[in-house]
């Protein structure tokens, strides 16, 4: 499980406190406003972001201190996700071993996993002869051979369109419950939430709120959220 | 053995964030510490004694005079490159970049085929009758300074031009504002925002100069100090003068420094020049912008088509140990390059990982061969290796390290900003994939950072190749470099070879730095 124990986060001006509890496997949505701290959040579980007070905790052990590389997660960003000067096949390589001295075997899950995202005759090619789509399947791959018990997107899809970000959410969701994987999503659209996430937490006025169930909340928003809404 | 290969290895992982860390320390070894080296071995503190007091009299002097004259000079220059539109004027644009590569013994010897007492210009003044114009001495030595510092300072405005928006020249258009008007509300103030910087860097450029005033100045009236740190050492081994001048440089070039420095934060690297201010007073000055134009071309071109031309000539007549000379130069810029590219890439990195106070240091440190004399740097070097070898055998290899850190400050200004967007970019991705020091240098920062390593790498390797400095202090005619071999036949009266010699290191410069830069847009993708 995923622990926020009297977590503050502080940025300038800006606080975020959170306390609670997702449980392992849990599908969850960060919803709210922008700028009230999604992505804030996510990086604070990332490494990117020490909290100044409270501990974060992955099945009950403290993350406090440890680098963003050595977390149990893979985490995939708004944009930069891929290294334009190398190939697909590297660019994948690289969640396997950071050196790229791949083995024999490594070499062949690499082109396995290519397979899987339908991207396996693209393995040579940089990212910029890729379509936006194509590009998204490098990043899932990658996720896929890292296979990390905590999936991170802090809105990864959000320049696709409509279809194919639905598509690629729905294949990292997927991916997430083959590996029995819990998934923490930033997420400005609540039909992404509905369709993925069957927690949701509301980002709101400096607080992370308990998760609830996505329906509930959507269905009874509190005020705050029901004017983000448009309700 | 396996064992011992890892723990090296390890060892090696481990210093590389530590690398910009060490590399400071170094220079600050190598600006300050050969300062103290000179000051302890000296016996007995020197006097400062009235030639001194000339001397540095005469730095000022003449930086002062260059300066202003550079940027008055680019002023209208620069102006009318940045309101003209004519064919070429990317070529000229290119070409006011060339001085800054050009090594300084090439530009005086095209100084003095034009403006020598048999030079061109001498030549067209007998036809009027007038005795031919003398060369040496103060004005000689500004004259120079002019030659390399005011294309820097017309490129310099050119930004500040291009940095004032489209829409305010329509604004004072649309308002019936005529010329005056663009000067006095648009041009004025910018001016005044840019100039102080560059007046500024110009100055601390002419105080350190040294090759400069080796070649064209001289005598008891136009010494700079860089000169009398020379002849102190070279000459009369005074190492207490020597010390006591090294202060005085400190000092000198260490507040035109700080000031260069405060008054030019704005500054950026090249950009944006290409493009020509849309504007609508164009009717106005045409011809005085077309004669400004004209007269920067000729003061530019013509000494290079004279080195050219006259080198042409004299290129069979080289002696073979003109050759030689290429080649242990051409060895010691290479070497210089990889130093001044590891160095300026370890603390590019390492500074931009720092933030507020610590970083100011950093900055600092990186910039401290401005102020920094290389030849007292080398005299510093000479007396901390003479216990322990013989300093002569070790003149190449201090020759490139001090070319190197000379040219840092301009390697690591260009570095800066390229290493500071790739990891805002990348940084969070490389971290999520834990990749650190060998496999992000590999796979992340080089790769991303070609382009400017290979204009940086390019710019090292002209500086070094062309520099006269550090290496005339140790000079054994069998182990002299280029430009050194250069000045020894001028000195020698013999003018066809040198001509010829004059010719290959120009056209080994140029080709360095070329090759360089070329190789870091090739195959560059993305």
């Amino acid at each position: 499980m995923l622990r926020f124990e009297n977590v503050v986060l502080e940025q300038g001006d800006f606080r975020l406190t959170a306390d609670f509890t997702l449980e392992a496997g849990t599908q969850a949505a960060l919803i709210g406003p922008s700028g009230a701290g999604k992505s804030t959040l996510l990086s604070a579980i990332a490494g990117f972001l020490e909290p100044s007070k409270g501990v974060i905790r992955w099945q009950r052990e403290s993350l406090s201190g440890v680098p963003p590389g050595d977390r149990p997660m893979s985490i995939l960003f708004q944009d930069n996700n891929l290294f334009p000067h190398l190939t697909v096949a590297q660019n994948v390589g690289l969640g396997l071993r950071p050196d790229l001295r791949l083995s024999k075997a490594e070499t062949a899950q690499v082109t396995e996993t290519l397979a899987r995202v339908r991207l396996a005759e693209k393995a040579d090619e940089k990212p910029a002869s890729l379509s936006g789509g194509q590009n998204a399947r490098v990043a899932i791959a990658r996720l896929m051979l890292r296979a990390k018990p905590l999936l991170l997107l802090d809105e990864p899809f959000a320049a696709l369109g409509p279809a194919l970000k639905s598509e690629m959410l729905e294949l990292v969701s997927t991916l997430a419950a083959e590996t029995d994987a819990t998934l923490v999503m930033v997420s400005h659209d609540p039909d992404d939430a509905r369709r993925i996430a069957n927690e949701t937490v509301l980002v709101a006025e400096g607080v992370a709120h308990p998760p609830k169930p996505t329906e509930t909340l959507l269905a009874h928003p509190p005020a705050v959220l029901a004017a983000y809404l448009g309700h | 053995m396996a064992q011992r290969a890892v723990s090296i290895n390890g060892v090696l992982r481990g210093l590389v964030p530590w690398a910009g860390a060490i590399v400071s320390a170094l220079l600050v070894l190598l600006c300050l510490g050969t300062v103290l080296a000179v000051f302890l071995r000296a016996e007995s503190a020197a006097q400062f004694s009235r030639s001194d007091w000339v001397a540095v009299r005469f730095t000022v002097t003449q930086a002062f005079l260059s300066a202003l004259l550079s940027v008055v000079l680019a002023i209208p220059v620069a102006r009318a490159l940045a309101r003209r539109e004519f064919r070429g004027r990317h070529t000229m644009i290119a070409l006011l970049g060339a001085p800054f590569i050009l090594p300084v013994i090439v530009a005086i010897l095209g100084l003095l085929a034009v403006f020598g007492r048999t030079g061109v210009f001498s030549i067209v003044l007998g036809w009027f009758g007038l005795p031919p114009v003398q060369i040496y001495g103060l004005h000689g030595v500004v004259l120079a300074h002019v030659f390399f510092n005011l294309p820097l300072a017309v490129r310099f405005l050119l930004q500040g031009w291009a940095a004032i928006p489209a829409e305010h020249f329509r604004l004072v258009a649309s308002l019936g504002g005529g010329p005056r008007d663009v000067g006095r509300l648009l041009e004025r103030p910018m001016l005044w925002r840019v100039l102080p910087g560059t007046f500024a860097l110009i100055f601390l450029i002419c105080t350190t100069s040294f090759a400069v005033a080796l070649a064209l100045g001289g005598g008891p009236k136009a010494t700079t100090v860089e000169l009398a740190i020379y002849q102190a050492f070279r000459f009369d081994f005074d190492l207490s003068k020597a010390a006591l001048l090294a202060v005085v440089q400190l000092v000198l070039s260490g507040s035109a420094a700080i000031a260069a420095w405060k008054f030019s934060r704005q500054h950026d690297a090249g950009q944006g020049l290409d493009r020509v201010v849309q504007r609508y007073d164009r009717a106005h000055g045409r011809l005085a912008d077309a004669a400004w134009l004209g007269f920067v071309v000729l003061l530019l071109g013509l000494p290079l088509v004279m080195v050219v031309m006259q080198g042409a000539a004299g290129f069979l007549s080289m002696p073979a140990s003109v050759w030689a000379a290429a080649g242990r130069s051409l060895l010691v810029a290479l070497a210089s390059t990889c130093l001044a590219v590891t160095f300026g890439l370890a603390l590019s990195l390492w500074l931009a990982r720092l933030r507020g106070a610590p970083r100011a240091l950093g900055e600092m440190v990186a910039y401290l061969t401005v102020a920094v004399s290389p030849l007292v740097m080398g005299a510093g070097l000479f007396i901390l290796i003479f216990p322990f070898a013989s300093p002569r055998d070790w003149a190449l290899p201090i020759t490139a390290l001090v070319n190197a850190a000379m040219a840092l400050p301009f390697v690591t200004r260009a570095l800066m900003p390229a290493v500071e967007a790739c990891e805002a970019e990348y940084g969070p991705l490389a971290e999520s994939l834990r990749l650190r020091s060998w496999a992000r240098l590999r796979y992340l920062t080089l790769p991303r950072l070609r382009r400017p390593i290979g204009f940086v790498a390019g710019l090292a390797a002209a500086l070094s190749m062309g520099d006269l400095g550090v290496v005339a202090l140790f000079a054994d005619p069998e182990q002299a470099t280029l430009p050194l071999k250069l000045y020894d036949l001028m000195g020698a009266y013999r003018m066809e070879a040198a001509a010829g010699a004059g010719l290959l290191l120009m056209g080994l410069s140029f080709g360095l730095f070329y090759l360089f830069d070329r190789g870091g847009r090739m195959n560059a993708s993305v």
